[in-house]
């Protein structure tokens, strides 16, 4: 059996590690951008995201001063039971971490009656599913309001098909990629249903940059992708250049067969995410 | 990254608090390091400086002449006024740039692109709109002297609050001649070759 205090104590380790470490395969991946830009100052702002990381790691500093809302993801594994009050175990690892870490308390009371700053971060944002196999895995996720703003999402008719994905896509990225602190990952949930799609395509900024989708036709789906978001030569900052985006990461999903929906979550230069197994 | 040269561009000095004509000459594009008193803003701050300069028919705090930085920096960490800051989306306060721009506020710093009103005001009144890195928040941090909360303390990360900055790493956003570093990338005008810009 799992309590709810285990998830909540590795929430609470996790936080402070993700806010000031960088993710090493983002780090790699820009470190290799900076190598493939041709414009002078996207490799100016290149140069200072990959500084930026250095001296968080070292100074123990958040990466970025919007040290996000909190999303946990709980995969409960089959014949795993879990136990307690989830929420609000993990609401008071939530506060602590943010309180004794020094990082940004972000989040309004209510988003429509009341904007004030609850103080703490709280509430997380918790999603709990099921999956095959022992154990409890638990991914967080401290994701960045501006990032969070540029995403979409759309019903598209399945007669739309790939190009529709395709075209939502940049569209998506097109309109919004300036203000999410390029270069992004960009996150694409296709299947599920309305309100599921979204959590995809959020689900999907926690692979490893550099990992290949395990579907070999998604794959290049992605790598083509890539090649077009790049292409738009918005850059790093927003400034222009060859590095819109480090890379698109495509979760997808079975479907109603008269739906195709279509999520874009998008990821900031400091994706901020751990993954943890409990046994 | 092999070594800093690879990606250090020379930076024209500006130092706040600036006048309109001193701001003349910057360029959209040009990479500039920030020094001096500017002020952080958000979205609840600039309600309430606009609240205040509906009512008294004035810029509060002694704002007039001054620069806005839109950012909610992290508490102090490191030896530093702030661990992290860095800026917020500018777009959020376009709806109360001009009316602050016509007070006297002389320069904003945030990211991401501006309305076709924000860059109008910044003709008529001579203002830049300075843009700064999102995500390079821990390094921005280092070039922060000094943090004094200056009014809306209830407001957290939204408070008024006075930074002394030296040589902080920016680049001019929109000029104040009206030309706008967001709509050249837009276009494709100013890529080195083979992009076809976000219109496409």
């Amino acid at each position: 059996m799992v309590g709810s205090a285990d998830i909540a104590a590795a929430v609470r380790e996790a936080i402070p590690r993700a806010a000031v470490e960088l993710r090493p395969d983002i780090l790699a991946a820009m470190e290799a951008a900076v190598e493939r830009e041709r414009s002078p100052r996207a490799r100016a702002v290149l140069g200072q995201l990959v500084r930026n990381a250095a001296i968080a790691g070292d100074d123990r500093v958040p990466i970025c001063q919007d040290t996000g809302y909190v999303w946990v993801l709980i995969e409960v594994g089959a014949d795993q039971c879990v136990c307690g009050d989830l929420q609000e175990a993990v609401d008071a690892a939530v506060a602590d971490a943010y309180t004794s870490a020094g990082l940004r308390a972000s989040l309004a009371r209510d988003a429509f009656t009341d904007r004030e700053n609850t103080g703490f971060n709280t509430p997380a944002f918790l999603d709990i599913v099921t999956r095959p196999g022992p154990g409890v895995t638990v991914h967080m996720m401290l994701k960045g309001g501006g990032s969070d703003n540029a995403s979409a999402l759309r019903m598209l008719a399945p007669g739309e098909g790939e190009e529709g994905v395709r075209r939502f896509v940049l569209e998506a990225v097109a309109a919004k990629a300036a203000s999410a602190c390029p270069p992004l990952v960009v996150g694409v949930g296709v299947g599920s249903t309305f309100d599921k799609v979204g959590m995809l395509a959020k689900k999907a900024l926690l692979r490893p940059v550099g990992e290949p989708h395990p579907d070999s036709h998604v794959a290049v789906f992605e790598a083509e992708l890539l090649d077009e978001v790049n292409g738009l030569g918005i850059g790093p900052g927003g400034l222009g250049g060859d590095t819109t985006a480090l890379a698109v990461h495509v979760l997808t999903a079975p479907a109603h067969i008269a739906a195709l929906p279509v999520a874009v979550n998008v990821g900031c230069c400091a994706v901020r995410s751990a993954s943890i197994e409990i046994r | 990254m092999k070594d800093d040269r690879h990606t250090d561009i020379p930076a024209t000095e500006v130092r706040f608090p600036a006048s309109a004509e001193s701001l003349a000459h910057l360029k959209a594009g040009d990479a500039v390091a920030l020094s001096g008193p500017v002020f952080t803003a958000r979205d609840a701050t600039h309600a309430r400086i606009v609240a205040e300069l509906e009512r008294d028919g004035m810029l509060p705090h002694r704002l007039a002449g001054q620069t806005l930085f839109y950012a909610g920096p992290t508490p102090p960490a490191a030896g530093r006024p702030a661990g992290a800051v860095g800026p917020t989306t500018a777009s959020r306060m376009d709806v109360f740039t001009p009316a602050l721009l016509a007070a006297g506020i002389v320069a904003t710093i945030g990211k991401g692109p501006r309305s076709t009103e924000v860059r109008a005001a910044c003709v008529e009144h001579g203002a830049v709109y300075f843009v700064a890195v999102g995500g390079a928040a821990a390094l921005l941090a280092t070039h922060v002297l000094s943090a004094e909360v200056i009014a809306y303390p209830e407001l957290g990360t939204e408070a008024l609050v006075r930074f002394e900055l030296d040589r902080l790493p920016a680049f001019v956003g929109i000029d104040s001649h009206g030309a706008d570093i967001y709509e050249t990338v837009a276009t494709g005008a100013d890529q080195p070759g083979g992009h076809r810009g976000v219109s496409a």
